[in-house]
């Protein structure tokens, strides 16, 4: 595996917390201490390579866009619409911004209050139609868009399954399926049950606060990021499965031995199927399938080997995302202040 | 409240042992030397905190003896500093904000690439795990810093002493 630092961002004033990239692949968001969320592209990047490329430490990523009047603390995350047009951002100040784009420009249309403090995290579910919040009360809000107020949103449910602190929430990639991560060290499923939405499963296992999940590109895995160190890959099993387990998330695979701090983000490319993770010792860390287990029938014990140590920051890695249309393109972010972009490369697994 | 601590009252514990401090440290030539690297020790770790006042009496936490230059280890390596901190009671209620005070006062004073591991010696106290995880969660730390009543409660227990 070859990995190539192709960009290194400055321009957030203090810590940066979350790093997402649009469904296009194109816009690279970013939020963290200083408030404000930025938005970076590069103008050159579909143009034919220049003569020798571009040789400036951007790699031609320029920051396009400041939005910094939506919160008035911390904003914590952000996440995209599905069809890139809204994008939605979480604050320690305990509201969500729903941004949309109007005449080539984001402005916040709807802030969304309830939560009793810090919002930890927000996301959109693949169909668009709902969004999803966490916070410190340690609930798991459920909002539906309201076509019929333009661009208002609903609550439609709130989740009081988890007994701490909410860390992060994650949608299914298909599915109305949403997991829920927190500082009680639990993940919990939701799924709408018709009249309302109901926690479905708790999966135990970590031994302490899970910081982070994400689901693999068929949403029949996830993978999770824990303060105990680990990373590990739980299976989904479905009614009727064929191996005759009850319906269930479980553990098939625990990465350990690896970090020496806790592991603040992961981040499972639909593309490559290589997990990164961002730890607290500044590094990020790329996990790819055994290959000698590719042949065999491992399904349900994959084994994940560290294909590649990356010495990403000079602080702790806050968040990695893997750009969901250029594969093995790689964004970081960290206490260091800087944003970075990576290009895997070489990588041996087939998807 | 924000992390459970700034309720008023009583003093819980209104009569606190209190300890003999230690000499200033002996500044050596090459200290002086401008040109002798000083690397980052146990000791300048603990002058930086040994003044912190305690939140419910008008003592430093070396008379106390909450902090001690032997629950100090400095990686310097690794750029991580380790802290342990004794609370006079075991049942203390301020011991979350006495180790949030530990904390800002060594993230302020510190580079910014060190990293600190704070919690409470083994043993003494009630909650010791609970409060260890609450300590080493950096956003719930840094909320609680956002917080103007808890940031002005720390700051007046971390500001320097008059002389």
């Amino acid at each position: 595996m070859h990995v190539q630092l192709v960009g290194t961002l400055s321009g957030h004033a203090d810590s940066i917390w979350c790093c997402a990239w649009s469904p296009d692949g194109c816009t690279l968001a970013t939020c963290g201490t200083d408030k404000a969320i930025r938005l970076w592209n590069n103008p050159s990047q579909n143009k034919d390579e220049e003569a020798g490329g571009d040789r400036s430490t951007d790699g031609g990523w320029k920051c396009a866009t400041i939005l910094s009047d939506g919160h008035s603390r911390t904003v914590r995350r952000v996440a995209w619409s599905p069809c890139g047009r809204m994008l939605a951002s979480c604050s320690f100040d305990g509201t969500v911004c729903v941004w949309s784009l109007k005449n080539g420009e984001f402005d916040c249309t709807v802030t969304l209050e309830g939560h009793e403090n810090e919002v930890k995290a927000v996301a959109f579910s693949p169909s668009g139609r709902y969004l999803a919040t966490c916070s410190r009360d340690k609930t798991v809000w459920i909002w539906e868009q309201d076509h019929d107020s333009g661009d208002d949103f609903e609550c439609v449910s709130v989740q009081s399954c988890h007994t701490q602190d909410v860390k992060c929430v994650c949608w299914h990639p298909s599915e109305d399926l949403l997991a829920s991560a927190s500082y009680d060290n639990s993940i919990n499923f939701y799924k709408d049950e018709g009249d309302d939405w109901t926690c479905d499963f708790t999966a135990v296992g970590h031994d302490s606060t899970v910081w982070a999940i994400d689901f693999d590109r068929d949403g029949g895995r996830l993978v999770s990021a824990s303060d105990d160190r680990t990373l590990r890959v739980w299976k989904r099993y479905e009614v009727g499965n064929e191996v005759g387990v009850a319906p269930s998330w479980k553990v098939i695979s625990t990465i350990q031995g690896f970090h020496p701090r806790p592991i603040y983000a992961v981040s499972w490319c639909p593309n490559t199927g290589l997990i990164a993770s961002g730890c607290g010792d500044n590094n990020v860390r790329i996990f790819a399938p055994d290959p000698e287990q590719m042949a065999c029938e491992t399904d349900d014990a994959p084994n994940f080997l560290q294909a590649t140590l990356i010495e990403a920051h000079q602080q702790d890695v806050n968040c990695v995302s893997w750009n969901p249309k250029q594969a093995g393109l790689l964004a970081t972010v960290g206490d260091d202040e800087t944003i970075k972009l990576w290009q895997v490369s070489d990588y041996d697994v087939p998807i | 409240m924000v992390l459970g601590f700034l309720e008023g009252g009583q003093l819980e514990n209104a009569t606190p042992q209190v300890f003999d401090t230690v000499k200033e440290r002996p500044v050596t030539a090459a200290e002086l030397d401008d040109n002798v690297e000083d690397p980052i020790d146990a000791r300048e770790v603990f002058d930086l905190i040994r003044d912190i006042n305690d939140p419910e009496h008008p003592l430093t936490l070396e008379q106390l003896k909450v902090v001690a230059e032997e629950l100090i280890t400095v990686d310097t390596q690794s750029k991580i500093v380790n802290v342990s901190f004794t609370p006079t009671i075991p049942h203390c209620s301020m011991a979350t904000l006495i180790g949030l005070c530990i904390r800002v006062k060594l993230f302020r004073a510190l580079p910014r690439e060190y990293k600190i591991d704070l919690s409470i010696s083994p043993g003494n106290h009630d909650q010791e795990k609970a409060i260890n995880k609450q300590l080493q969660d950096k956003e719930r730390v840094a909320a609680a810093l956002e917080n103007p009543n808890l940031l002005s409660v720390v700051d007046k227990c971390i500001a320097e002493p008059d002389y």
